[in-house]
């Protein structure tokens, strides 16, 4: 009898955990549902105020009529610093991946991943504050006047009226490439280092040097989960708020030189929603429905690339 | 003694504490295969993977001892030139899976630079030819080297080997992942080596060693036990350690 009934009880214990799991991946699909709905809900006065104009409109002006929102610079600010970013990043981040997989000695391994993984869990106001501390005055006062003496020739790094504070489009996308070179490089390196060892032996046989070694074997083996590294990094970059909205200067106004101060969709919101009008409120919002899809996008993208990539590797190489 | 192409004197091996291959003399002829068998953990891969100098990419392994190459030290050189001159195949098939069937056996030859378009587009097809896989690839030599089965990928490892053009091939158990008939195949294809490429195969299976090799050496735990023509040390051994092993009473 005993042995009947707690089989039965196992049965019921069976049933709810099979509930609990069930449940736990309906609130996973259902919460971006409600995300979405909340989200297209809080923005749909300017959605139809402004209809799809909102989204190549360059003017941002909540105070003088007629009252015009347009999220132009602010998406083109959220691409540039992210994709300066990566530039940034990406070199740095797969180096270390590389090292601290392949060439590192072993007692040295350890240590220094466990650094680069603390990086990661410093707070971005942090990264903000040492932005503000130590990267605006250093751009104040000798990069971006070296990058102007330079390269000033070239719009990207004129410099202009009320672009002498050191807080720019391109000082906080440095900041960016920072942030994200924890993410980019720890995911890289646990690619590598699932390489198995008979790939790096195969171009070591053929007469390899431990660079090539490391190029034929890990890294090409890897590139996919590499790849897949620098996307969460870039998705990181665009999304990322605090840091971004303490250096990079904060202005509406389209500019084209990276040394001028600008604004990101993230940034926008985090400055002007404490004291917006309800219009004003909805166009931010849109700007966080904006975002979300851009993030979204780029997953579709890399998705799409990855698999092509997987399929046309074979005739690339 | 003349005609011995690779010649190792008083080899020692070791992976941390482990003593793995314990002071092995042995010579190796031109132009005959040989056979290296022994039991699991015999030290016979380690053994092999000293003479291209594989072994040491290990971490906390090491190896003394000499490996003459046509009489010049193999330690005193270059290990990337060794590796060329040594060519090796392994247990699984380790092709490189980014590339294509063309790229996985140019690509050393593009390591080593020096080879115009028509040379390497040559030797690609030689040494597919030479690892009996030409006709079955001829046709889809960009596609990707993960769509072969894998019998074929260890045919394509060989003809990776080869095209490098190495004086020496060793072999670490090269059909021990793979079905009788592909391996059939790929003893089929040591016999026709051997003629042009000394060729040194480790294997745990005897009957294999006794098809494939002119020569035999029986490892036993690390150390060297015998060495013989295949046919006497399969018929007469001289140590009683071979005999019991040959008739399957250890191993």
């Amino acid at each position: 009898m005993r042995g009947a009934s707690s089989r039965a009880r196992a049965r019921i214990f069976d049933r709810a955990f099979g509930v609990f799991t069930f449940l736990a991946a309906a609130i996973l699909i259902a919460l971006p549902v409600l995300l979405v709905i909340v989200i297209a809900q809080a923005s749909w006065p300017a959605l139809i105020r402004f209809g799809p104009a909102f989204i190549l409109d360059k003017t941002w002006d909540p105070n003088l009529p007629p009252i015009t929102f347009g999220a132009a610079p602010f998406i083109t600010d959220t691409i540039i610093t992210s994709l300066i970013a990566l530039l940034i990043g990406i070199p740095i981040s797969i180096g270390a991946a590389v090292f601290l997989a392949e060439l590192a000695p072993d007692w040295l391994r350890a240590p220094v991943a466990a650094v680069v993984d603390l990086l990661a869990a410093v707070p971005s106001v942090v990264f903000g504050l040492w932005g503000l501390y130590v990267l605006v005055p250093y751009m104040r006062t000798t990069g971006d006047p070296l990058l102007t003496k330079y390269l000033g020739w070239s719009p990207l790094f004129a410099q202009h009226a009320g672009s002498q504070s050191g807080q720019s489009v391109l000082t906080a996308s440095i900041i960016l490439g920072i942030m994200i070179l924890p993410t980019i490089s720890s995911v890289s390196r646990e690619a590598l280092r699932a390489t198995p060892d008979s790939q790096r032996e195969a171009a070591l046989s053929l007469g390899a040097t431990r660079w090539e070694a490391t190029r034929i074997g890990p890294l090409s083996y890897a590139r996919s989960g590499i790849f897949g590294a620098a996307v969460l990094g870039l998705g990181r970059a665009m999304g990322e708020t605090m840091a971004v909205t303490m250096t990079i200067g904060n202005s509406n106004n389209v500019g084209t030189s990276l040394i001028d101060p600008g604004q990101t969709l993230s940034s926008l919101i985090a400055i002007n929603f404490g004291n917006a009008l309800p219009l004003e409120r909805a166009a931010l919002v849109e700007l966080g429905l904006i975002l979300m899809g851009l993030s979204l996008l780029v997953n579709v993208v890399a998705r799409l690339l990855l698999r092509s990539m997987t399929r046309m590797g074979a005739t690339t190489a | 003694m003349s005609g011995d192409k690779l010649v190792v004197q008083n080899l020692n091996a070791w992976y941390g504490k482990t003593h793995a291959v314990q002071d092995i003399s042995l010579s190796f002829p031109d132009k005959k295969a040989t056979a290296i068998i022994g039991p699991s953990g015999c030290g016979k891969s380690t053994f092999i993977r000293c003479l291209n100098r594989i072994h040491e990419t290990q971490p906390k392994a090491r190896s003394e001892g000499k490996v003459l190459l046509d009489g010049s030290d193999v330690y005193q050189a270059d290990p990337t030139e060794i590796r060329r001159k040594i060519g090796m195949v392994f247990q699984r098939p380790n092709v490189f899976p980014t590339m294509s069937i063309y790229g996985n056996v140019a690509a050393g030859l593009k390591l080593h630079g020096g080879y115009s378009h028509d040379e390497i587009d040559t030797l690609v097809i030689e040494s597919l030819k030479k690892a009996a896989l030409w006709d079955e690839v001829k046709e889809k030599l960009d596609q990707s080297a993960l769509q072969l089965s894998g019998g074929q990928q260890q045919r394509l490892c060989i003809a990776r080997a080869l095209a490098v053009q190495p004086e020496v091939l060793l072999m670490d158990e090269p059909a021990s992942a793979l079905d009788p008939i592909s391996t059939a195949r790929i003893e089929d294809l040591i016999f026709d080596l051997k003629n042009s490429v000394p060729v040194i195969i480790v294997t745990h299976n005897m009957q294999q060693a006794a098809r494939v090799a002119d020569r035999t050496a029986f490892l036993y735990l690390g150390k060297l036990v015998e060495v013989a023509p295949t046919r006497d040390l399969f018929e007469r051994p001289t140590e009683k350690l071979t005999e019991s092993y040959i008739t399957g009473r250890f191993g």
